[in-house]
């Protein structure tokens, strides 16, 4: 399996604030990887430091090339779609629009009706709301629309950060069986940071376990949820 | 088209948050710039000395304007308005009613606040550009009222007044000019001493309050409304007050002295000082007052372009304003006393 | 009712120079979320190099369209050089770059130019239309050209995809980002449209204003007025609120004893600011909610 993502001693800043004290980890090609912790551990802020967001030293490499003298908007062209906190989703516009936003780096105008149309078969919801303005979907449906806004890139690899928050548990369910799926289906490699420890071990092949901005855990995401030491300490379940 | 309502998290507020403590001066840099400024006029010729007092004067208007911006988060482009009501006032008391100089100041403080503190109520509903836009109407509407027929006979309509300079007191042995600066001096600081205090009580802190966050503020109990208007109030006062002194000091009061010129001077002289840091306001004056003339001397046809010019070079080189330049010296001597 | 009806038409006719105006102000605002004071002398500015060229026997409509694609370059090579570097400066240093600009525009034109007012040509002629004496063919092919911007700038926005990413980065730039667009460029674009639009504006307005230095002053000040009345996020809204602002100001010119022409500004402000006092947002603006 080659490495598709390779983070090594990543340290970031907010202003004089150090958030990351050294982080290592990779993500192989294929996998679905999840990133754990408690509240400010640094999860948002790894993955904002991977789309060069925040003020960070290391080195980070996609597919062998450094990233981090690239604009956030050079990375994602390289095929790394962002799903941030709060879905960033653009309320004031359509459904479509957010969707084809999502295409607007590629040139190919046939295969973006296309994926749209794909999108509307994973989520149909999106498809009856489709001339809806986005701020008017409920939180669980703007998520929906975050994940397929981010696919309409075609990604390479889909970073995703706590999808699951301020959803109902059924939903969060429905959405990860499509995480799953996506994960599988259209070869998309995920890097998922989460809360739900447990649902997000379901879901993963491989984990890492994040404390005051240092890995202090990794290893198949099967192994740490029996671990049941590591369970009860760091993921207080 | 459906109004969709667009939620946002309030950002970063357009006024920037700074602390109450780098508001001011240390005490012994306090005692040294004060002492310059006693002993400045001793020193220099007469005409200097009456730029000097312009400086002051200035100063405490771009002060009052820093207490409403960078205080309590609130814009204006109608500072020209109020120093135009402090200035008539004082003219027209001492020229149509013989009263002292002296004891007009206080009344035009007073009405200024009146006035401030009355405009302030509409203005509550507004803010950002909407704010500036109200204000800009308040200055582009000041040099026409005063221009009204019916108050001529207060006013002189478009001729203006000329007000009479007064003399140093108790026969003291000083010249027009040196008086009023130490009287301008005199009340400039009383003033400058009495705003660090404000900024640094209960009102200056739900000023601030206000400034960073505004439904923060008014979720921890601040009467926002209150506390906006006395903002406005308290800025429009310090105008006025800074009017009269200008009145005074320029013998002369014109409607087409006090127009929106006036105010986006005044507005510059605050960004060049530092918006939020009170010292800067003199600064700020020193660079409206001198700099046109600076440009005037490099090239006369090209004076507007040459003072646009040295404006950017200044804001390229510390968009934060002398209180930037002022933070670096602070840092380099921390370092040099380290070592 | 007959002067109410021409005071209304010649509000229409005046109106129509703030709404072309009000445009431009709404692109900029759009984005680079304020305004931009130095607008009115940048469309001054365009004016006079179309005038310049018309001097130099080049036809009108020649000079026209070259003038719009020259303003669009400077447009774009303004923000590059004076305002990129200012980007993370705060908005007030901003606001005090743009009375740099416009000082430096001002003074530079009444150097090449001098301040001597010159006539300007209009392609539309200047009889009466369609037989009122309140409005000229002059005005009616200038609201025909704001209302065609209006619409050419209504499918820009709607169906293209430079359109939809500059919307998107006007509305969210971190999510723009997030989905490759380079919003820093978007702003330069912005500024490069608003200045052709100003340009335009410029050039529909010179014949009725005459052109010198100081001829977008005034014009200015309504254009802003009339895009803050009719929302600032709405292309429409601007072109409506600056039809009503024309209308406001000559209907209280006639109207309201006392207001000469000295007092129309202040008096149509005060009315605009009464309509904003019950509707913060402008007539045609969205609504935003702050959460804390």
């Amino acid at each position: 399996m080659t490495t598709l993502l390779n983070v090594r001693d990543l340290r970031a800043y907010y202003g004089q604030v150090q958030a990351l004290h050294g982080l290592s980890f990779s993500l192989n090609e294929g996998s679905l990887t999840t990133l754990l912790g408690a509240n400010g551990a640094g999860k948002t802020t790894t993955l904002r430091a991977i789309c060069n967001m925040v003020r960070s030293t290391g080195a980070i490499e996609f597919e062998g090339a450094p990233l981090t003298s690239r604009s956030t908007e050079n990375i994602v062209r390289l095929g790394i779609a962002h799903v941030p906190q709060g879905r960033g989703t653009f309320t004031t516009m359509t459904v479509e629009e957010n969707l084809q936003l999502g295409a607007i780096t590629r040139r190919d105008k046939a295969g973006i009706v296309s994926d749209i149309e794909r999108m509307y078969a994973y989520f149909p919801v999106l498809k009856q709301r489709y001339t809806q303005q986005a701020g008017t979907l409920s939180g669980g449906e703007q998520q929906m629309l975050a994940v397929a806004r981010a696919l309409m890139l075609r990604p390479r690899l889909m970073l995703l950060d706590e999808p699951s928050f301020g959803l109902a548990p059924l939903v969060v369910r429905d959405l990860f069986k499509i995480l799953g799926k996506i994960n599988r289906e259209e070869k998309v490699s995920i890097l998922v940071v989460e809360q739900n420890a447990q649902l997000a071990l379901e879901l993963a092949d491989q984990a890492y376990v994040i404390e005051t901005g240092r890995i202090v855990m990794s290893g198949a995401a099967q192994e740490i949820a029996n671990d049941e030491n590591v369970r009860k300490s760091y993921l207080g379940y | 088209m459906s109004a969709a309502v667009e939620e946002v998290v309030t950002e970063a507020p357009a006024v920037e948050a700074v602390p109450k403590r780098a508001m001011t001066l240390g005490t012994g840099t306090s005692l040294v710039v004060l002492a310059l400024l006693i002993l400045a006029p001793l020193v220099v010729k007469n005409f200097v000395i009456f730029q000097l007092t312009m400086l002051l004067v200035y100063g405490l208007a771009v002060l009052a304007l820093n207490i409403l911006t960078g205080g309590s988060g609130q814009f204006s482009l109608g500072q020209s308005a109020f120093y135009a009501v402090g200035a008539y006032t004082s003219a027209v008391l001492m020229e149509q009613y013989n009263v002292n100089y002296a004891l007009t100041l206080p009344i035009s403080g007073i009405l200024c606040f009146a006035v401030g503190f009355l405009f302030g109520q509409p203005a509550l509903r507004l803010s950002g550009v909407y704010l500036a836009l109200a204000t800009f109407a308040l200055a582009t509407a000041m040099p026409q009222l005063l221009k009204l027929n019916f108050l001529e006979p207060w006013t002189g309509g478009v001729q203006g007044l000329v007000v009479t300079k007064p003399d140093a007191p108790f026969g003291l042995p000083m010249s027009q000019d040196m008086w009023l600066y130490y009287f301008t001096l005199a009340i400039t600081i009383a003033i400058y001493v009495g705003a660090v205090n404000l900024l640094r009580s209960r009102s200056g802190r739900a000023f601030m309050a206000i400034r960073d966050n505004e439904i923060a503020a008014s979720a921890m109990g601040i009467d926002v409304a209150l506390y906006k208007t006395l903002a406005f109030g308290v800025s429009a006062g310090i105008t006025g007050i800074a009017g009269s002194l200008g009145a005074i000091v320029v013998q002369f009061v014109a409607p087409d002295s006090y127009t929106i010129g006036l105010a986006i001077q005044l507005f510059l002289g605050m960004v060049v000082g530092g918006v939020g840091w009170l010292p800067g306001s003199i600064v700020g004056a020193a660079f409206i007052i001198f700099v046109p003339n600076m440009a005037e001397n490099i090239s006369k046809g090209l004076s507007g372009a040459v003072f646009g010019v040295l404006l950017f070079l200044v804001i390229f080189v510390v968009p934060h304003g002398a209180r930037q330049v002022a933070i670096f010296c602070q840092q380099t001597v921390a370092k040099f006393r380290k070592r | 009712m007959e002067l109410f009806s021409n005071q209304i038409l010649a509000g229409i006719s005046t109106g129509a120079i703030y709404a072309c105006m009000a445009l431009a102000v709404v692109m900029i605002y759009q984005a680079i979320d304020h305004l931009n004071f130095a607008q009115g002398e940048m469309a001054m500015f365009s004016t006079f190099i179309s005038w310049q060229m018309m001097q130099w026997g080049i036809p009108y409509w020649a000079a026209f369209f070259l003038t719009i694609g020259l303003s669009f370059v400077a447009g774009i090579a303004i923000e590059r050089i004076l305002f990129k570097p200012l980007a993370k400066a705060p908005v007030l240093t901003n606001v005090a770059g743009f009375i740099a600009l416009y000082s430096i525009i001002n003074s530079s034109a009444g150097l090449i130019w001098d301040f001597t007012i010159k006539q300007y040509p209009t392609p539309f002629g200047s009889a009466p239309f369609l037989g009122s004496q309140l409005i000229s063919t002059h005005q009616a092919g200038m609201i025909g050209v704001t209302i065609l911007l209006l619409i050419g700038l209504y499918f820009f926005f709607q169906y293209t995809r430079v359109g939809l990413a500059m919307r998107a980065a006007a509305s969210l730039p971190e999510s723009a980002r997030l989905v490759g667009i380079n919003t820093s460029w978007m702003i330069a674009l912005g500024w490069g449209m608003a200045s052709a639009i100003g340009a335009i504006a410029g050039m529909l307005i010179a014949p009725v204003v005459f052109l010198e230095p100081n001829m977008m002053g005034g014009v200015l000040i309504y254009g802003f007025a009339a895009a803050v009345l009719g929302g600032l996020t709405s292309p429409l809204g601007a072109v409506v609120g600056g039809f009503l602002v024309g209308i406001f100001e000559n209907l209280a010119g006639t109207y309201i004893p006392g207001v000469g022409n000295e007092l129309k500004l202040p008096i149509a402000l005060a009315l605009i600011i009464s309509v904003l006092v019950v509707k913060p947002a402008g007539l045609f603006g969205r609504a935003i909610v702050k959460r804390v």
